[in-house]
């Protein structure tokens, strides 16, 4: 679960349910300003990767979660921490 | 209810200056150049928060100063009175100029929400008859440059920016500006001088541009003072959170505070409660005009969030607009703000504030409030779909007491749109006699309790209200019936706890396409490129077919009957029912 292509896999995944129109690969771009994607979109976003994470983001985490490298990075960073951190979703 | 006693209209309008040797009233002269006259030069106009965190503070001396170096520029372009030029721009400095500048040049002023996507920036463009328009290069090459040969009236596009280069065909603003003369005399403006075109959604056809003059500067001061409570003397800070794009940001977030002298508080970032609470607090906001969606976000939230306990001492008044406020929301405020939320109602064709729960009043949670002093309100009997009863003359009847039925505003007030640009028909089809009077049909179904509050019920159209946007399912059908895989589509809202209504879709394949998960995201991807992702659908449902009337017209409502589990209502026109 914690190794890097799964979380790239992962955000890639839900972000092209939510967001078709985005490049998965474009890592780099600001989701808001340069891609298009408004609050609802990151919101359901956020939920897609933690239902299917386990992993929860709260929405004060999101402001600092403006990439999708810097969701992959932070969704890494939470999973090696283990589930003992985290509110397990249920499947 | 009646107008109150001691308030006219023409005692508002004698509060303002009007234009030098009686030359006419404009709104930019009002909002600007007045106070500077009136010894408040020094007084701040703008607070701009940019999203690095940076803070700019523009007095009125400096935004007199160069929003008449940005009419010279126009002048000097030859964009002159009666030009439509249509401003596409994110919060920041450049697009609070270009609006004012362009006032004061007495064009027609449209602007433009940066989040649409081409497909309505386009329709907005071409409907409007743009000469000119003011963007940034980024938004530009995003969103316009593709489009450009489809715009043979648009000769001028200005880039706003000090880079060097800039794309062909545009003309980049910032060396011209520097050059400009300070000084800008703003020619004879009647009241009735056109001055903004605001775009709104009807259920069907493109969408409407909703034509105002520059004497709905008096409306603007008006409910400036008596709904937001700002005072001129004193001096307000104000934070309207709407996009200048939307009518809510461009009359309460740029004309109405500045008119009322007060220090107008712009964030350029997304919303983010951690933020919204700093500046609440840090900027010392005493009066803030919000929206559902945000106060629901709010709340989603939670209380936990750092800065909410230091954002309520300034507060003096917080109000909502944009679509009804939940009680739960109102109380709310009440709780964690120290004052409740304060809901309204208007419209891109009313200009301004029609009904709310001003100060004056109690406030009833969900309620819109009461008229304002100068509107006269009624309530129209309607049919159970929301079409009024007329007589044989087209007249309406008028409902007295305690009655439900379509919200209707006796004409005229000084914020009344003057027409849907090129489309007469459409505008007359907004107005019944009724009595005598003519008064304007809102759309809006209401309910008038004992007391004269008006409450929310439904729209009689099949528009839909998203995180406040009017959005109009035609224009997203077109769209989405432009995918080679797509036959037929229909749209609607469906309820959502937080912005409201989301946009759904239905859509029914061409024959022979195979419906599976990719072609499903190839038709939303193509919606979002082409409307951006406010406009598109959320949620795609594929059909066999859809419900229509025998006059071939989608039964939409019936599509969200049908998706929520509702009963489907009167089918008796629906195609292939028994009669």
């Amino acid at each position: 679960m914690t190794d890097a292509p799964s979380v790239r896999q992962l955000v890639a995944d839900a972000v092209s349910r939510i967001a078709p129109d985005v490049d998965p690969g474009d890592l780099d771009a600001d989701l808001h300003d340069d891609l298009g994607l408004d609050s609802m979109d990151l919101l359901n976003l956020a939920t897609a990767i933690s239902i299917a994470s386990g992993v929860e983001i709260p929405e004060r985490d999101l402001p600092g979660l403006r990439t999708l490298r810097q969701l992959q990075e932070y969704l890494a960073r939470r999973l090696e921490r283990g589930p003992d951190h985290d509110k397990e979703v249920a499947p | 209810m009646a107008p109150q006693p001691g308030f006219s209209w023409d005692r508002m309008r004698a509060e303002l200056s009007g234009l030098p040797d009686g030359q006419g009233l404009n709104i930019a002269h009002e909002a600007v150049d007045r106070h500077v006259a009136l010894g408040r030069g020094d007084r701040v106009a703008l607070r701009l928060l940019a999203k690095d965190g940076t803070r700019r503070e523009v007095t009125y001396g400096e935004l007199a100063m160069r929003t008449n170096q940005f009419a010279n520029m126009l002048a000097s372009e030859g964009i002159g009175p009666g030009d439509v030029v249509v401003v596409l721009c994110g919060r920041d400095l450049d697009l609070y100029v270009a609006v004012l500048g362009a006032l004061k040049q007495r064009c027609i002023v449209s602007p433009v929400f940066s989040a649409f996507g081409p497909e309505p920036i386009k329709a907005r463009l071409q409907l409007s008859g743009a000469t000119a328009l003011f963007t940034t290069r980024a938004l530009y090459e995003r969103k316009v440059a593709a489009l450009r040969s489809e715009l043979p009236s648009l000769t001028h596009v200005f880039v706003a920016g000090s880079e060097h280069t800039h794309p062909d065909d545009t003309i980049p603003v910032a060396p011209r500006l520097d050059g400009a003369d300070q000084h800008f005399v703003i020619g004879p403006t009647d009241p009735e001088t056109p001055s903004l075109l605001h775009f709104t959604s009807g259920t069907t056809g493109t969408p409407k541009g909703a034509q105002h003059v520059h004497g709905a500067v008096v409306a603007h001061y008006a409910t400036g003072r008596f709904v937001l409570d700002l005072d001129p003397d004193r001096g307000d800070v104000f934070w309207c959170t709407a996009d200048p794009g939307w009518v809510t940001g461009t009359s309460y977030g740029i004309i109405a505070p500045l008119v009322c002298g007060a220090t107008l508080v712009v964030d350029e970032a997304e919303m983010d409660p951690a933020r919204w609470y700093d500046i609440l607090a840090g900027e010392g906001v005493n009066v803030w005009y919000t929206a559902p969606t945000a106060v629901r976000m709010l709340m989603r939230a939670g209380t936990d969030v750092a800065g909410l306990d230091r954002a309520r001492p300034a507060l003096r008044l917080a109000a909502s607009v944009g679509e009804p406020l939940n009680p739960e929301a109102v109380r709310w405020g009440a709780d964690v703000l120290g004052i409740p939320f304060r809901d309204n109602w208007w419209q891109t064709e009313t200009g301004g504030i029609m009904v709310a729960n001003d100060l004056s009043l109690p406030i009833r949670p969900g309620s819109m409030g009461k008229p304002l002093p100068g509107i006269e309100a009624a309530i129209v009997s309607c049919d159970d779909s929301g079409t009024p009863h007329r007589d044989a003359d087209g007249a309406v009847q008028l409902l007295a007491g305690a009655a439900q039925g379509m919200l209707a505003l006796r004409t005229p007030w000084p914020s009344m749109f003057r027409g849907y640009l090129n489309e007469p028909d459409r505008y007359a089809a907004c107005f019944a006699r009724a009595g005598g009077i003519t008064w304007y049909l809102s759309g809006d179904i209401v309910r008038r309790d004992a007391d004269g509050y008006l409450w929310f019920v439904a729209r009689a159209d099949d528009v839909i209200k998203t995180s406040g946007h009017l959005i109009g399912p035609f224009e997203v059908e077109s769209i989405l019936m432009e995918h080679p895989a797509v036959a037929e589509a229909g749209v609607y809202g469906v309820p959502d706890e937080v912005a409201g209504a989301v946009i759904h879709a239905v859509i029914v394949l061409r024959p022979g396409v195979v419906d599976d998960e990719e072609l499903q995201r190839s038709v939303v991807a193509h919606a979002r490129r082409r409307l951006g992702a406010a406009v598109a659908p959320r949620r795609l449902i594929v059909a066999g077919d859809l419900p229509k009337t025998r006059s071939g017209k989608i039964m939409r409502r019936v599509l969200r009957a049908r998706e929520l589990g509702l009963p489907e209502g009167d089918l008796s026109t629906l195609e292939g029912a028994r009669s």
